[in-house]
C-alpha cells in the first residue's frame, strides 16, 4: 500500500508551499506521485528517486578523475583543509536547512572562515538598503486576508515562484478579501512584458534600469508635489503615475513584492532603499508593506540563523575567530575571490559553478575546493571532493525561513540513499574532526 | 554531579525570610539541598565576606525571536566597536551590545547572575524561530509568552463572552507553540495596526471586530484564572509612551478589580503590568511632559491583586521593540530612524526602530528618574521587578547599574545633577526629594524572589529552598562592610564572583567557566474536549492562515530540553 504524506513542504522557491502531498511506496523509499506543487517542485522531489544518485564521497585523482571513498575520508580531507588554510570561504545554502547553517558556523567560527550565503549575489543589496531604511514588512498571510492592492516590481512570480499569486497575493480569498482577485489591484512594474504582467490589471513598462526615477515620481505624488514632476518620467506617462499613485493611496491595505530586477539593475541598494522610502510614505495615511522574493526556499534562512548567532546576516568574515566582521565589497564571496583572497572553498546547497563570475571560479580553483551536494553540478565537477547529501524537504527534515521570515517546518518524506548523511551530521562530523585535529 | 557546600556567605532569601545572616547553603544532584545531605565528596566555595543569593529571575526581556532578530540584522552599527573580544573559556563569539547575539545573551546574563529569563513576546506563527533561538542561548532557562491580546480567536470568542472557548483555544496555543504564559500587548491596537490604526484607550473598539480593549483585558483575565495558569496575563497596556497616559493607565489596572488569581503556583496577581514607566506619564505634550509615578504608586500600592516591572531607562543608544505596532510607527516619526515592522497574520505586529535616550535630552531623563521612582515609591519589592523591557528603555546588561541606583541616593544625585537640563529634570519629577535605598535584600526580591513567585515558578527558582534548582549569584559584596563608592555596588553585580546554574559552576570571578544544559518550560494545560474550537482552529487555517495547521504546531524535534509544567482543570 503506498501512503500519502501531507502538509509537506516544498524545496523549491522562497514561497515555501507546506501544502504538497507526496505519495510514497510502500518500503518508503520511493516517490511515486507528487500533488499541489508547481512543475519545478515536482521534479525535486521525483529527482530524488533517481537510480544514479551520487551514494559516496567522490575524491578527485591526480589523473583527474573521481574516486569514491568514505564519508570519513572525506571529513578527514574537508577538515584538514579547513584547518590549514588562513582564509577558507563556506558559501551557499540556499537549499539546505537551517539546522545545517548553524552547524556550519560553529565549523566556520572554528577555522577562522569567511561564512556567506547566495544573498550575497542576490538579495545582498536588499540587506544594505534595510540597514539604511528599515523594513515595514508583514507576513505573506496579511496579504491575503487583508491587501486590496498588491504591486510586482521588478519579480516575476509566474515564473519565479509558481505558487505566490495563487496562495498569498493575487488569487486568494481572505478575511477582509472575501472576493479575491475581484476585490485587488495587481500592479506589475517591469520593462518586460512578462507572464506576471499579462495577468496584472497594470503593467508599468518601466525604462530598463529607472526604477529608480519611477519611485521617486510616486514619492513626490504622495508627497503631494504632482504639479512638480515631468510629463514623462522612466518611460511612463504622467496620467498613468498619478492614476497609480492614486490607487496606492487609496488602499487599505497594500503589498510591494519586489525582485532580482529591482535590487540588480542599476541602483541596486539604492532602489531598494527609495522602495522602503515610498512604503514609509504611504504608511502616514494608510497601510504599505514591503517585501522581498527571496529565491530559494531556505535561503532567508542563514540571514536569520547567523543573525542571531553573529549579529550580521551575510558576508561574516570570522577569520580573527574572536569577533565577526561584515562588510560587503570587502568581504562578500565574489569580491574576496576575485582579489584572490580565498585559499580553500566549501560550496554547499548552491551552485558557485555556476553563479560566480569565470574570473572569480578560476582564482577559487587555484586552491582546495570541497562541494557538498545532493547532485552533480558544475561546481561538483571542478571540485576536488564532492560530499553527497540527503535533500532537504525530501529526505531529511528541519526549519526553513520562508520570504517573509516565517519558519515553516519541513518534513522527511523518504530516506536518502543508504549510507548518505544530512548536511547537518556532515558539519557536525567536520567540527569534531577539527577539534581532534587541533587538540 | 558534583555537590558544593556554599560556606559562610551572606545569605539573602526573602522567601525564607533571611536577611544577610550567615548560612551555609547545599547543592547535590544540581538541587539545593539540607547541608546535612551532603556526602563528603562535597566541595567547598568560600562566601565568607560575600553576598549569595539565589539565581536571578528576569520577568520580563526581548531575548529571542523573530523581532529580537530583526533588531541584530538590521542594525550592524549595533556590533561595530561594541563587541567584546570572544574570551578563551567561552564556546561562541559575542557580538552586539543593544541586542546581543543568542550567545551572548547567554554568557551575560549568567555573568550577572542570572539564570533565567522569561521572553516576553512570541509571536505563535513564529514559535519554531523562538525556539531555535532558545537552543543557542546557553546558561539561562527560558519561558516564552505567546502574544495573545490582538488575536482574531480571541477577539471573536470574547466579543461573544465566551471564555470557556477562548481557554480552550488558549490551552491549544500554549500547547502547539510551548508558550508559558498569555501575553498582551496594546490590545485591540495592534490588530487596528493591520489598517495603519491604533486604539489608544481602554474603551476604543477595535475596527471590524467591535469589542473594546478594557474587554479584551477582562476577558483574558478571566481566561486565565479559569485556566488556572501559573502566571496571570501579562500586559502592555493601550497608549505606550504618550503624555498623559497615566490616566488610561489607572483605568487598565483599575479592570483588576474584583478579580482574585486562581492556581496553585502561589501568586497573588491577576495582571502583571510590565514596563509600567512608559506607561506612567502626565502632561499633554513633551513640553510639559512629566512624572506620573507617585499617583500611579498611590493606585498600585492599594492594590494587591497587581505586580509590575519597572522598564528603566538607561541612557542607552538602543534598539526598540514591540508587538505594539502602531507606537513604533509614531516612534519613527518622531526620530526619523530606520523603521521595520513584521504584521503577523490573524495574531499580532511587531515594530523595531533604532533610539538614542540621550544623556542631556530632558524628556530621557524624565524618563529615567519615573523608572526609579516608581520602584522608590513602592511599598512592596515583591511586586516591583527590575527590567529595562530589553532592550526597549537599555540592555539588560544595565541591570547592575540599575541596582546601584536603587540603592544609593548618592549616585543618584550625581547622575540627576549632572543633566544639562537639571533644574527642568527635577520639576518635572521627584527622584530629588526621594531619600530611600533600598537594601539588599529588597535587590532580591525585585531580582528574583518576587519575579519567581509572579511568574508562578517560585517551585523552580527565586529561593534557597530545598529542592528547588540549585541556582547561585554570589557577588563580591559585604553587606556588614559596604562600599562607599556605588559603583563597586554596579561592578559586583555585573560580575558575579561565582554563579552556578543546577548546581555547576558556569562563572567565576565574572568570568564564563563553565556550561550545562539550559531547559526551555512550558505550560500544558488540560481542558474539556472542545469540539468547536477545534473545528473554529481548522477552519482558520484553511480559510486566512498561510500555513497549514499541522505545520504551525511546533514538531517535537524543535523543542528542546523541555520541562513541562502540567495544569488539570478538569480534576
Ligand atoms: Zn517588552
Amino acid at each position: 500500500m503506498a501512503k500519502v504524506i501531507k502538509d509537506v513542504g516544498c524545496p523549491y522557491c522562497g514561497a515555501c508551499c507546506d501544502d504538497v502531498e507526496v505519495t510514497v511506496s510502500d518500503d518508503g523509499k520511493k516517490i511515486l506521485e507528487v500533488a499541489n506543487v508547481c512543475a519545478i517542485g515536482a521534479e525535486i522531489f521525483k529527482h530524488a528517486s533517481r537510480e544514479d544518485r551520487v551514494k559516496l564521497p567522490r575524491m578527485r585523482q591526480p589523473d583527474g578523475t573521481y574516486k569514491d571513498v568514505s564519508y570519513t575520508e572525506a571529513i578527514d580531507f574537508t577538515a584538514k583543509m579547513l584547518v590549514k588554510a588562513k582564509k577558507p570561504l563556506i558559501f551557499g545554502f540556499g537549499s539546505t536547512n537551517c539546522e545545517a547553517m548553524s552547524s556550519a558556523a560553529k565549523v566556520a567560527e572554528k577555522a577562522g572562515a569567511v561564512l556567506d550565503n547566495c544573498a550575497s549575489i542576490c538579495h545582498g543589496s536588499s540587506f544594505l538598503a534595510m540597514f539604511d531604511n528599515g523594513y515595514p514588512s508583514c507576513t505573506l498571510g496579511e496579504t491575503k486576508n487583508r491587501a486590496d492592492v498588491v504591486v510586482y516590481w521588478g519579480s516575476n512570480p509566474a515564473h519565479a515562484h509558481p505558487r505566490h499569486m495563487s496562495r498569498y497575493a493575487m488569487f486568494p480569498r481572505g478575511f477582509f478579501t472575501g472576493k479575491g482577485v475581484m476585490g485587488r489591484k495587481v500592479i506589475t512594474v517591469d520593462p518586460r512584458f512578462t507572464d506576471t504582467a499579462r495577468v496584472s490589471d497594470i503593467h508599468l513598462q518601466v525604462k530598463q534600469g529607472h526604477d529608480y526615477e519611477l519611485f521617486n515620481a510616486f514619492r513626490m505624488v504622495v508627497r503631494g508635489f504632482e504639479a512638480d514632476i515631468p510629463d514623462v518620467v522612466a518611460g511612463i506617462k504622467k496620467e498613468q503615475i498619478l492614476e497609480v499613485a492614486e490607487i496606492m493611496k487609496n488602499a487599505r491595505f497594500g503589498t510591494i513584492f519586489y525582485g532580482m530586477g529591482l535590487c540588480h539593475s542599476d541602483g541596486r541598494n539604492h532602489n531598494v532603499d527609495e522602495a522602503i522610502s515610498l512604503t514609509r510614505d504611504l504608511n502616514e495615511t494608510t497601510k504599505w508593506t514591503i517585501m522581498a522574493m527571496r529565491g530559494h526556499y531556505n535561503i532567508t534562512g542563514p540571514g536569520a540563523v547567523w543573525s542571531w548567532q553573529f549579529g550580521f546576516p551575510y558576508c561574516l568574515d570570522l577569520t580573527k575567530k574572536n569577533m565577526a566582521h561584515m562588510n560587503p565589497g570587502e568581504t562578500s564571496s565574489i569580491d574576496l575571490a576575485m582579489r584572490d583572497e580565498i585559499d580553500a572553498f566549501i560550496n554547499i546547497g548552491t551552485d558557485a559553478g555556476a553563479h560566480f563570475p569565470i574570473e572569480a571560479v578560476k582564482h577559487i580553483k587555484k586552491h582546495p575546493m570541497v562541494t557538498i551536494d545532493p547532485n552533480i553540478c558544475m561546481a561538483s565537477e571542478i571540485s576536488d571532493l564532492h560530499i553527497p547529501v540527503g535533500i532537504v524537504g525530501v529526505e531529511v527534515a528541519g526549519i526553513v525561513y520562508r520570504m517573509d521570515n516565517v519558519p515553516i517546518q519541513y518534513r522527511k518524506v523518504i530516506d536518502p540513499p543508504e549510507g548518505v548523511i544530512s548536511d547537518e551530521e556532515l558539519f557536525e562530523r567536520i567540527y569534531q574532526r577539527m577539534c581532534e585535529l587541533e587538540a | 554531579m558534583a555537590e558544593y557546600l556554599i560556606k559562610n556567605g551572606h545569605v539573602f532569601d526573602p522567601i525564607l525570610g533571611i536577611k544577610g545572616e550567615v548560612h551555609n547553603i547545599a547543592i547535590r544532584d544540581g538541587k539545593f539541598v539540607e547541608p546535612s545531605a551532603l556526602t563528603s565528596s562535597a566541595k567547598t566555595i568560600d562566601a565568607s565576606g560575600k553576598t549569595v543569593m539565589a539565581g536571578g529571575v528576569d520577568i520580563h526581556s526581548h531575548v529571542v525571536g523573530p523581532k529580537v532578530n530583526v533588531g541584530r540584522l538590521f542594525r550592524p552599527e549595533d556590533k561595530l566597536f561594541k563587541s567584546p573580544l570572544r574570551q578563551p573559556k567561552n564556546a561562541r563569539m559575542e557580538m552586539g551590545f543593544s541586542v546581543p547575539s543568542t550567545f551572548k545573551t547567554g554568557y551575560d546574563y549568567s555573568r550577572m547572575g542570572y539564570c533565567f529569563v522569561n521572553e516576553a513576546a512570541m509571536p505563535p506563527l513564529h514559535s519554531p524561530h523562538v525556539h531555535e533561538e532558545i537552543r543557542d542561548t546557553p546558561l539561562i532557562d527560558n519561558t516564552a509568552m505567546p502574544v495573545l491580546g490582538n488575536n482574531w480567536f480571541m477577539l471573536e470568542y470574547l466579543k461573544n463572552g465566551e471564555i470557556e472557548n477562548n481557554a480552550a483555544y488558549t490551552a491549544w496555543l500554549l500547547h502547539a507553540t510551548k508558550g508559558f504564559a498569555i501575553k498582551v500587548v496594546n490590545p485591540g491596537g495592534t490588530e487596528a495596526w493591520g489598517w495603519g490604526l491604533n486604539c489608544v484607550t481602554i474603551n476604543d473598539p477595535v475596527p471590524h471586530f467591535n469589542i473594546t480593549p478594557a474587554e479584551i483585558i477582562k476577558g483574558l483575565i478571566e481566561t486565565n484564572e479559569y485556566l488556572r495558569l501559573p502566571h496571570s496575563i501579562h500586559l502592555h497596556g493601550n497608549n505606550i509612551g504618550n503624555p498623559g497616559n497615566y490616566t488610561d493607565t489607572i483605568d487598565t489596572l483599575k479592570l483588576a478589580e474584583g478579580y482574585s488569581p486562581n492556581c496553585d503556583f502561589g501568586r497573588d496577581q491577576v495582571i502583571h503590568n510590565t514596563h509600567l514607566q512608559f506607561h506612567s506619564y502626565g502632561g499633554d505634550s513633551w513640553l510639559n511632559f512629566e512624572s506620573k509615578a507617585k499617583e500611579i504608586m498611590e493606585y498600585v500600592n492599594r492594590q494587591k491583586n497587581l505586580t509590575f516591572d519597572l522598564g528603566v531607562v538607561t541612557l542607552d543608544e538602543t534598539t526598540t521593540m514591540t508587538a505594539d505596532g502602531p507606537f513604533e510607527h509614531h516612534l519613527q516619526s518622531l526620530n526619523h530612524l530606520k523603521w521595520a515592522n513584521v504584521d503577523v497574520e490573524l495574531e499580532t505586529a511587531a515594530g523595531i526602530v533604532p533610539y538614542v535616550y540621550g544623556k542631556d535630552v530632558k524628556v530621557c531623563n524624565i524618563q529615567w528618574a519615573i523608572g526609579l521612582e516608581l520602584a522608590l515609591f513602592c511599598n512592596d519589592p515583591m511586586r516591583s521587578h527590575i527590567t529595562t523591557d530589553h532592550p526597549n528603555a537599555g540592555p539588560f546588561i544595565r541591570y547592575p547599574r540599575i541596582i546601584k541606583w536603587l540603592m544609593s541616593k548618592a549616585s543618584r544625585d550625581e547622575l540627576l545633577h549632572s543633566f544639562k537640563w537639571s533644574e527642568k529634570v527635577i520639576g518635572a519629577t521627584n527622584i530629588e526629594s526621594i531619600d530611600r535605598e533600598m537594601s539588599l535584600y529588597e535587590i532580591a526580591m525585585m531580582t528574583r524572589a518576587g519575579t519567581a513567585k509572579a511568574l508562578g515558578l517560585s517551585h523552580m527558582y527565586g529561593s534557597f529552598t530545598e529542592g528547588l534548582a540549585g541556582n547561585v549569584a554570589i557577588y563580591d559584596l559585604d553587606p556588614e562592610n559596604m562600599p562607599s563608592d556605588p559603583e563597586m555596588i554596579e561592578k559586583a553585580f555585573g560580575r558575579a564572583a561565582y554563579t552556578l546554574k543546577d548546581g555547576v559552576i558556569v562563572v567565576k570571578d565574572g568570568d564564563i567557566v563553565g556550561d550545562t544544559p539550559k531547559s526551555t518550560i512550558w505550560v500544558n494545560v488540560k481542558v474539556p474536549e472542545n469540539k468547536q474550537v477545534a473545528r473554529d482552529v481548522s477552519e482558520k487555517f484553511l480559510r486566512y492562515y498561510s500555513v497549514n495547521k499541522d505545520n504551525y504546531s511546533l514538531f517535537e524535534e524543535h523543542l528542546h530540553n523541555p520541562k513541562v509544567i502540567e495544569v488539570d482543570i478538569t480534576a
